[in-house]
């Protein structure tokens, strides 16, 4: 029987071991980065690949400093954790309404949010610029959650509608027979099944929220707004080719989406893959 | 009205009223506007937005080679970064689902570059690519990482592949080991009594039932890669000389570095048209082959 081959064989272990050096390669970009953000400027110059002859600490410090990286980190924070707990909370709201009150309003609706999934960034960005100034919007947190809740809100929706349409009725129906009102039907029983699809939603949008860079870029001018991507990137704008602070001001910058990948990796793989399969 | 119907438009407006309201604002009027735009010569400054009508696209058409030069990168980076990324995320998630010791710690790793933003990714790797591969060029000898890495427009092609590469295949073998899981032990092991190699199973039993998985991956790719903005703009922005302008960047200057808001409708405009339709076409043609196991 082809059985034993299952088992961990020779051939298995040189796949292993080819797998291992494709895994080492993939890591080397962070080697390089980890290493040259304690360089100093010459020794980074003359040899990029080496372990660092001094560790210079000092220039985590400068770029800590020169980023203002408590504060962008508090601002990427704020804007990505409200946004996600608001997309998360008016999507599946609307998904909860449109699968259980069908309507013909509803069907053309639901098909709006979907087509809208299409449309490309840059054919909004323009007019947006401009409606949020009317609205009062542009250059506040306030106004970039805004924006959030409306770009969020089409792919939110899509896989809210298809969880809601497999959660039975029968829970609901009881639910309202012992005198709950719709409100509290949908807080109090709904809302608390949606858990595994409330993790992929939350995890596919924290993601792209944290990173995002053009919106935010177009959105907030003052200094005292930045994000972790606009304040790298306008270090580098400032700093052209000064390795020793972009370095260790990129590791910065990585560094609290790399721990919340590595804490929350199961839910992250789980989210990602539930949302495929519905996307 | 009724009691009930006013009750009925309470909770319509109560439960969908939020997400469409901000969509419309946010998405929606915006998106209308911008196709109004596209026959105007705004510039941003407000005042005077005069109506020209097809004089942008007539503009776009006739004498904006630039443009046609970001399509043209544009599509040949997303026929190359579709196929590498599908094929190595494929691979790296075929040989994961076999029984190796270091499976999970392997599956972290390749997809970990992919939960950072494209634009700090581009800073990273322009470092590796300036510095770093000159430093391995002068350690190993090898031309290859004595090119002129991001310095002309087949190395800042090639370096924009490698790192979107990099940075997504990892997304894609997540898709694909759930997808390779979910085939069922007893149709392959009945396969392998049957006396089919190893390639035979993968090809004619593995492959039609992962094809779902393929078509949302393929979907995935053709989105990223032909939407790329954030790599582009840290990587190489577009130069050296425009060589490796991406239609998302080329909007992005159109509109913002050269106040030509009108023109940058209309190439969004362009934009959005050939996106939708390579997105119906693609879901048709997938979805056509997939085969339920």
């Amino acid at each position: 029987m082809k059985k034993l081959s299952r088992n961990y064989s020779g051939k298995t272990f040189i796949v292993e071991i080819v797998m291992i050096l494709m895994g080492l390669l993939f890591l080397v970009p962070f080697y390089f980065l980890l290493v040259n953000s304690v360089k100093s400027f010459g020794d980074l110059l003359s040899n990029a690949a080496s372990w660092p002859t001094t560790f210079e600490w000092g220039n985590y410090q400068r770029a800590w400093e020169i980023t203002e990286f408590p504060k962008a980190f508090m601002n990427s924070l704020v804007i990505t954790v409200v946004s996600i707990l608001l997309i998360a909370l008016i999507s599946s709201m609307a998904a909860y309404r449109m699968v259980r009150h069908n309507s013909r309003f509803n069907k053309v609706l639901f098909m709006i949010f979907v087509a809208a999934m299409v449309i490309p960034f840059q054919s909004v960005m323009i007019p947006l610029v401009k409606v949020t100034g009317w609205l009062d919007l542009a250059n506040t947190r306030t106004g970039l959650i805004i924006c959030y809740l409306g770009f969020g809100a089409p792919l939110s929706i899509f896989l809210f509608h298809g969880f809601i349409k497999s959660v039975p009725l029968e829970v609901e129906e009881a639910a309202v027979v012992d005198g709950c009102t719709p409100y509290s039907v949908y807080w109090k029983i709904v809302f608390p099944l949606l858990k595994p699809m409330l993790v992929t939603v939350i995890i596919l949008n924290s993601l792209w929220i944290w990173n995002d860079y053009l919106l935010p870029s177009l959105m907030l001018q003052s200094d005292a707004l930045h994000t972790i991507p606009i304040a790298t990137f306008a270090l580098f704008g400032q700093y052209t080719k000064q390795w020793d602070l972009a370095l260790p001001a990129l590791t910065l910058g990585i560094l609290p989406i790399i721990i919340f990948f590595l804490a929350m990796q199961k839910y992250i793989i789980e989210g990602i893959t539930a949302g495929s399969v519905k996307g | 009205m009724s009691r009930k119907a006013w009750s009925q438009l309470g909770q319509q407006l109560f439960f969908v009223g939020p997400a469409t309201f901000f969509f419309m604002i946010i998405v929606g009027i915006p998106f209308l506007m911008g196709m109004y735009y596209s026959f105007t010569d705004w510039n941003g400054v407000a005042g005077t937005v005069a109506w020209i009508g097809l004089d942008n696209f007539k503009a776009i058409f006739s004498s904006d080679s630039d443009y046609f030069a970001a399509f043209w990168f544009t599509v040949k980076f997303t026929a190359v970064g579709v196929v590498l990324t599908n094929v190595l995320g494929f691979v790296i998630a075929y040989v994961l689902t076999k029984p190796l010791k270091m499976r999970n710690a392997l599956r972290t790793i390749f997809f970990m570059p992919n939960v950072i933003g494209g634009l700090l990714l581009g800073f990273i790797w322009q470092f590796i690519f300036v510095k770093g591969f000159a430093t391995l060029g002068e350690l190993t000898g090898w031309s290859f990482f004595n090119l002129p890495w991001l310095g002309d427009e087949t190395t800042g092609f090639w370096g924009i592949v490698i790192v979107f590469v990099w940075q997504t295949a990892g997304y894609l073998m997540v898709i694909y080991i759930a997808a390779l899981t979910n085939v069922p032990k007893d149709i392959m092991e009945a396969a392998e009594i049957d006396g089919a190699s190893r390639m035979q199973v993968l090809r004619n039993v593995i492959m039609p039932l992962v094809m779902p998985a393929v078509t949302v991956c393929l979907f995935l790719a053709i989105s990223w890669s032909f939407k790329m903005f954030d790599l582009n703009l840290s990587l190489t922005k577009g130069g050296p000389f425009k060589s490796t302008e991406s239609v998302a960047l080329n909007i992005y200057l159109e509109a913002f570095q050269n106040n030509r808001y009108g023109l940058g409708a209309a190439k969004a405009f362009i934009f959005f048209v050939i996106v939708a339709l390579i997105t119906l076409i693609q879901v048709r043609i997938t979805k056509s082959k997939e085969v339920e196991a």
